[in-house]
């Protein structure tokens, strides 16, 4: 006698495998149960503590915690959160910011109208715009808060020093990082404030042509400190695009190195400080 | 009995927790509010964009970003070379250098004042007063000309302003060029000696643990924190303008 065929289920069956609820158990097993599920996610659900270890250890996002840390880490008291903060707004700026670039040129003659273009007729580009700028200030006034708060808890003291220095880099770089795009707009704003901000350069004792010392060296307005800053004796074109670069690429990219770094070395060091 | 059930409750839990789910739904709750607030306050405030740049139309005032305007503030009492530049590296400088000067073993992982006062003073001192506090009087106080306004004022771009100040050693009776200098520079290194000298000697039980070195260092970054409040104060209250006039640079 040959097998029992798996026959069409008639409409009743199926009428009360909804009812029961049975059909949903079945789908999820199917699909829990298929190669491209139990490829993708290598753990179940269920609120284990093998899970909860996994749910950190084997993702790569989180992993950037440990699985476990002191119950007092968790006190947003004690850290204020902005360290997750400023990080956060950091990608906030990555994403929107590559965003506007699709639409931002940034040539002299091209990048003040390619602003007024993403204001007015690209679809959320006022928003975009919005947003990457808010993100930046908000950026640099958490990253000033996160390093108080590190100070006033005494965190950067044995065994974290190494950690308040790359910290230190970072608020540099956050300050640099606003500052090379406060120049992109390239309207009036933009360019006064970069003008003054960059007029200091020319000070600097030894490189700048009206610094301390420059006489002994022999800078002039066309080729010391300033104009390696801005390509150029003024706040030009080339200026332009050398803050883009700056901006775009070459700032974010150290940034980001040493913001791998300092998450690193927060762990390294023994988590996130707390009384011992 | 019945209220001490809280107390052994806490003593019970344990010192590690998981970081999935504690740690990460807080994180997950404050990227939510700040993402929601951020997108908020974009939608309701647009980032300014004013007319397009022209190299021939200068603004009065023309103000840097928000973030340096406490280091253009500072333009006010000292020249370019210390207020644009070696300020601002002496801050970073300074700031990494806080975890090898400050080697108060106390106060690591938790708050408190009573334990390393000086500290939180300085850092405070620094933070909030001559950076924070002078941003937001360049952000607001400002106007053209980069004369004070007070809020209610009306920014009038032909503010007289009488320029009286004269240098130290002039405001003494020294009259002559080379004399001048050479006051400048005794105030000045003098300065800088003294204050050495007598927070080595006030804290002299301490050379041997914090090390000479340390030491020195220290109290040179402290000097010059309070060297710019004095001079501030000098600006304002006495009208003079610089210190020590030498033909390379004046302080």
């Amino acid at each position: 006698m040959a097998a029992k065929k798996p026959g069409i289920p008639s409409l009743a069956e199926l009428v009360a495998k909804v009812k029961s609820g049975e059909i949903f158990d079945e789908i999820k097993k199917v699909i829990v149960e298929s190669q491209i599920w139990t490829s993708s996610f290598r753990h179940g659900y269920a609120d284990t503590p093998r899970n909860r270890v996994l749910q950190i250890a084997s993702n790569v996002w989180l992993h950037l915690h440990p699985v476990k840390i002191h119950r007092h880490a968790l006190r947003i008291k004690f850290t204020w959160c902005m360290g997750g903060i400023t990080f956060l707004l950091f990608l906030s700026t990555v994403v929107t910011g590559v965003i506007l670039m699709f639409y931002y040129r940034p040539v002299g003659e091209y990048a003040y109208f390619d602003m007024k273009y993403l204001q007015y007729d690209v679809p959320f580009g006022m928003l975009m715009r919005n947003m990457h700028r808010w993100a930046a200030h908000a950026m640099v006034i958490t990253v000033w808060l996160h390093m108080f708060r590190v100070f006033l808890t005494g965190s950067y003291k044995p065994p974290r020093e190494f950690n308040w220095v790359i910290g230190v880099f970072l608020v540099t770089f956050t300050l640099l990082l606003s500052f090379t795009g406060y120049l992109l707009p390239w309207d009036q704003l933009a360019m006064w404030a970069v003008t003054v901000g960059t007029n200091m350069a020319r000070a600097t004792p030894f490189l700048g042509n009206e610094g301390p010392f420059a006489e002994y060296v022999g800078v002039t307005p066309r080729y010391d400190a300033r104009s390696v800053l801005l390509g150029g004796s003024l706040v030009g074109p080339p200026a332009l695009l050398r803050f883009y670069v700056l901006h775009c690429v070459f700032i974010p990219l150290v940034s980001g190195a040493l913001m791998i770094v300092h998450f690193w070395r927060i762990r390294k060091d023994g988590g996130i400080s707390g009384p011992l | 009995m019945a209220a001490e059930a809280p107390k052994n409750k806490v003593e019970g839990l344990a010192e590690k927790v998981h970081v999935w789910p504690y740690l990460v739904r807080l994180e997950f709750l404050c990227a939510l509010f700040t993402i929601i607030g951020l997108t908020v306050w974009s939608i309701v405030i647009d980032a300014p964009l004013e007319e397009a740049a022209n190299p021939t139309k200068t603004p009065n005032p023309s103000k840097a970003p928000w973030y340096f305007l406490g280091l253009q503030d500072i333009l006010v009492y000292f020249d370019p070379w210390f207020a644009g530049v070696v300020a601002p590296v002496l801050i970073i400088v300074g700031l990494m250098l806080i975890p090898y000067l400050d080697i108060n073993p106390k106060g690591n992982g938790y708050y408190t004042y009573a334990e390393r006062k000086v500290a939180i003073w300085v850092y405070s001192f620094g933070f909030l007063v001559l950076w924070i506090a002078l941003i937001i009087m360049g952000v607001f106080l400002r106007g053209p000309g980069w004369n004070l306004f007070m809020p209610w004022q009306y920014w009038d771009p032909h503010k007289v302003v009488a320029l009286v100040s004269v240098d130290l050693p002039y405001a003494f009776g020294v009259r002559t060029y080379e004399m001048a200098m050479l006051f400048g520079g005794v105030v000045i290194i003098g300065y800088f000696a003294l204050g050495t000298a007598a927070y080595l000697f006030v804290e002299r039980k301490a050379i041997k643990a914090v090390g000479l070195l340390r030491m020195l260092i220290k109290v040179q970054l402290y000097l010059i924190m309070i060297g710019i409040v004095i001079k501030i104060v000098l600006r304002l209250g006495f009208n003079i303008k610089y210190v020590w006039v030498t033909p390379w640079f004046n302080i």
